[in-house]
């Protein structure tokens, strides 16, 4: 859903829209006060429905490519686990590992911000397979990500010039993720 | 949306840990979800009590035998419609820098609003009923009055968007304060739509 108010032009154009509805529901309520209320519970409905078509800014951005600056003789993989994951597989030749779990919330939780039980659980799990992963001439770090399997990934690859991401555990995910960006994404 | 992945180090850290954020809304926007929200709430508590009064209590609106003045809160209403334009018509100027068109926009929204809040005070003072007689009373001036509060709020940001215009102190690049108090001087127009549909004329 779009907000209405996310800027002065957009406020000025929820304003008519509104001011145009006020005319509806005064010429209803002009014929028959009933009337009246049935064209304002239609033109309340039809601005709710017309801002939830509205196209958020942002959402329908090209995807963008990250660049990877791995540096020369190395491999850096990108590990994208769900919480609960107790292992995953990555290739031998991984010299950098990043392994980001996002804190799966409800949307009750996301919205009113009680993440906290799911990001001890996202870094419990990060935790676990850091140190599953560690071996000796490979930097491993665990990562807590957001609540959205793909944003997580998003966040995590503004920092990390991933040359390959390993997705643990949920095919779906992994769909979706491949379809996003431009280096390798295998199901381990 | 920005980063806010949390690294596991266990290092000696310098400065408090990022606060933590879903990259869904941005903070700012989620500031103004929650500020409309309040102000929902805010409203919605007063309508709430409108609805129970005339509604649910059958209360005659207008309570025999005082009358609502629907005609000046129609002029009212085109005097607060109309500062809108004029709010967004400065704001337009100052993007395309025409300072004239900011200064001269402001001061008329400024203007307008005053006539609207002085305007308010005058039909207060001849209307015939006050606060105490009776529930339809109470709530015509509980929630316009609630908004009257909303206007003189927008009305000091406007003062101060003024001031600064004369001042100097906005630009085509540089005009965020304008923006704000627009978007507010908008939402309480769109307040005060609501308030004389259900007050004055449904």
């Amino acid at each position: 859903m779009r907000n209405p108010l996310r800027s002065e032009s957009e406020a000025f154009r929820f304003l008519l829209v509104v001011i145009v509805g006020a005319l509806v529901i005064v010429g209803g309520a002009f014929l028959n006060t009933w009337l009246g209320v049935v064209a304002a519970v239609l033109v309340v409905a039809g601005i709710v429905w017309w801002l939830m078509q509205e196209a958020v800014p942002g959402v329908v951005e090209p995807v963008h490519k990250v660049d990877p600056s791995t540096p020369p003789g190395g491999t850096r993989i990108l590990v994208v686990a769900m919480p609960g994951t107790s292992s995953v597989t990555v290739a031998a030749d991984a010299t950098e590992i990043v392994v980001t779990v996002p804190a799966l919330a409800s949307k009750l939780e996301a919205a009113t911000g009680a993440v906290d039980d799911r990001r001890a659980d996202a870094e419990r799990t990060a935790l676990a397979l850091t140190r599953r992963l560690s071996r000796p001439g490979v930097s491993v770090r665990g990562e807590v990500g957001a609540d959205d399997p793909w944003l997580a990934t998003e966040d995590a690859l503004r920092t990390f010039g991933a040359d390959a991401i390993v997705v643990a555990g949920d095919a779906d995910v992994a769909e979706q993720i491949r379809g996003r960006v431009t280096v390798p994404v295998t199901l381990a | 949306m920005a980063a806010h992945a949390e690294q596991l180090d266990h290092g000696v850290h310098e400065h408090p840990p990022e606060p933590h954020y879903s990259s869904r809304i941005s903070p700012s926007i989620l500031g103004m979800f929650l500020f409309i929200g309040s102000e929902i709430m805010l409203f919605g508590a007063f309508f709430t009590a409108y609805f129970f009064v005339r509604v649910v209590a059958g209360t005659a609106w207008p309570t025999p035998p005082f009358h609502l003045p629907v005609f000046v809160a129609l002029i009212n209403t085109c005097i607060l419609v109309t500062s809108s334009f004029t709010m967004h018509w400065a704001l337009q100027s100052i993007k395309r820098g025409n300072v004239f068109g900011l200064r001269a926009g402001l001061l008329l929204t400024f203007l307008m609003g005053l006539t609207f809040l002085v305007t308010q005070g005058r039909e207060y003072s001849r209307v015939g009923f006050a606060p105490k007689d009776g529930a339809f009373a109470t709530i015509f001036y509980c929630l316009t009055g609630l908004h009257g509060a909303h206007v003189f709020v927008g009305l000091s940001i406007l003062l101060f968007m003024t001031i600064r215009a004369f001042r100097g102190h906005f630009s085509p690049e540089h005009h965020h304060g304008v923006e704000i108090g627009g978007i507010y001087w908008h939402f309480v127009d769109v307040m005060w739509i609501v308030v004389y549909l259900t007050v004055y004329i449904l």
